[in-house]
């Protein structure tokens, strides 16, 4: 059962390329004519990107109940794995295809 | 444009192009195994063209989500686009139509491609740009189609697929780690995704961990700048 009818969905999914495109083209009409942004700006959008991705990971995560089996432990080796894939190649495609297919073998053969 | 530009716009976009067909492929099976078919595959490819929004639009779709939820999440997801436009100005200057189109199609990837790619002799850099910013969307598309018909057609067990959003995060959140000059933020998102976890749910923790955050950050601003203020300047003396 969807929790949104077909009209719900496209108009969710158009809000949010609406949205989107918003966020791409503030700079344009806003500082397009030479003028500098404000300070406040220019930091927020240095420090956010880094805080919202991490935001999203734990986000990701709230479905883990880490206190009944199997604790979160299929996610927990996954990522590890992620990690480990990544800092040793650096490839994002190689750490994400890797990470996914070991959890979904892990929890549908495993766990 | 002429034959030559093509051929240097195909070879600079190839890395795209692997990415973006795995990506667009994992997003498409996941949208197909939630019951959204390669019509709202391509719709979404084709209109809101994020990758990681497109990967969280799959799960609003699938749990349902307050609109001013979705707002926000899109809000914050992509608000490093506006430090790529910032940085985009001049590029984009005098390129007319297709400006629109250009802002538009601003992925992580094709503002990487832009600032990395030298302009083939004699072309005409806009044109060169506007040819890279198009063959990536095209990738994309194709991506995201061929992903849901395979979904659609050949019916393997697709539990855990949605891992894929999460690896995504990890691998983007793991690069951040290694190369920014400060992990303050990084922690900082994390702690307020915890706490507004914990105290507010699992329905209800976006809004108050992303105003928490801001919060934070505006407390801790001069600490913080002054963590990568001082980066930049050990990199200037080296």
């Amino acid at each position: 059962m969807q929790p949104y009818t077909t009209s719900q969905a496209l108009i969710t999914i158009l809000i949010i390329a609406g949205i989107t495109f918003f966020t791409r083209a503030v700079p344009f009409f806003l500082f397009g004519k030479k003028e500098i942004p404000p300070a406040i700006v220019i930091y927020l959008g240095k420090v956010l990107p880094p805080a919202v991705i991490a935001l999203l990971v734990v986000y990701c995560l709230k479905n883990v109940s880490v206190f009944e089996y199997p604790y979160g432990l299929p996610q927990l080796i996954s990522i590890i794995v992620v990690v480990i894939l990544h800092v040793w190649k650096r490839n994002n495609l190689v750490s994400i295809f890797g990470g996914t297919v070991l959890y979904m073998i892990l929890v549908q053969y495993v766990f | 444009m002429n034959k030559k530009m093509f051929q240097a716009a195909i070879s600079a976009t190839i890395p795209v192009l692997l990415g973006y067909l795995t990506i667009g492929i994992a997003f498409g099976v996941m949208l197909e195994s939630i019951g959204y078919n390669y019509l709202w595959a391509g719709l979404m490819s084709l209109t809101i063209y994020a990758g990681s929004m497109q990967y969280v639009t799959v799960e609003i779709l699938s749990k349902g989500m307050r609109i001013l939820d979705v707002i926000l999440i899109t809000l914050f997801i992509n608000c490093r686009h506006m430090v790529y436009g910032l940085s985009m100005l001049d590029k984009f200057k005098g390129m007319g139509k297709r400006k629109g189109y250009m802002i538009f199609s601003l992925t992580d990837e094709t503002y990487a491609l832009l600032n990395s790619t030298t302009v083939p002799l004699g072309a005409n850099p806009k044109t060169f740009y506007f040819l890279i910013a198009l063959l990536n969307q095209a990738y994309w598309v194709a991506g995201s189609l061929i992903g849901s018909v395979a979904g659609s057609l050949i019916k393997f067990n697709t539990t855990g697929i949605d891992f894929a959003m999460t690896a995504l995060f990890v691998v983007i959140c793991t690069e951040q780690w290694i190369s920014y000059p400060t992990r303050i933020p990084a922690i900082m998102g994390a702690f307020c995704a915890l706490l507004a976890l914990i105290v507010f749910g699992k329905q209800n923790m976006i809004l108050p961990a992303m105003l928490i955050l801001i919060l934070l950050f505006f407390i801790a601003k001069n600490p913080i700048e002054n963590k990568l203020n001082k980066k930049a300047n050990m990199e200037v003396e080296d």
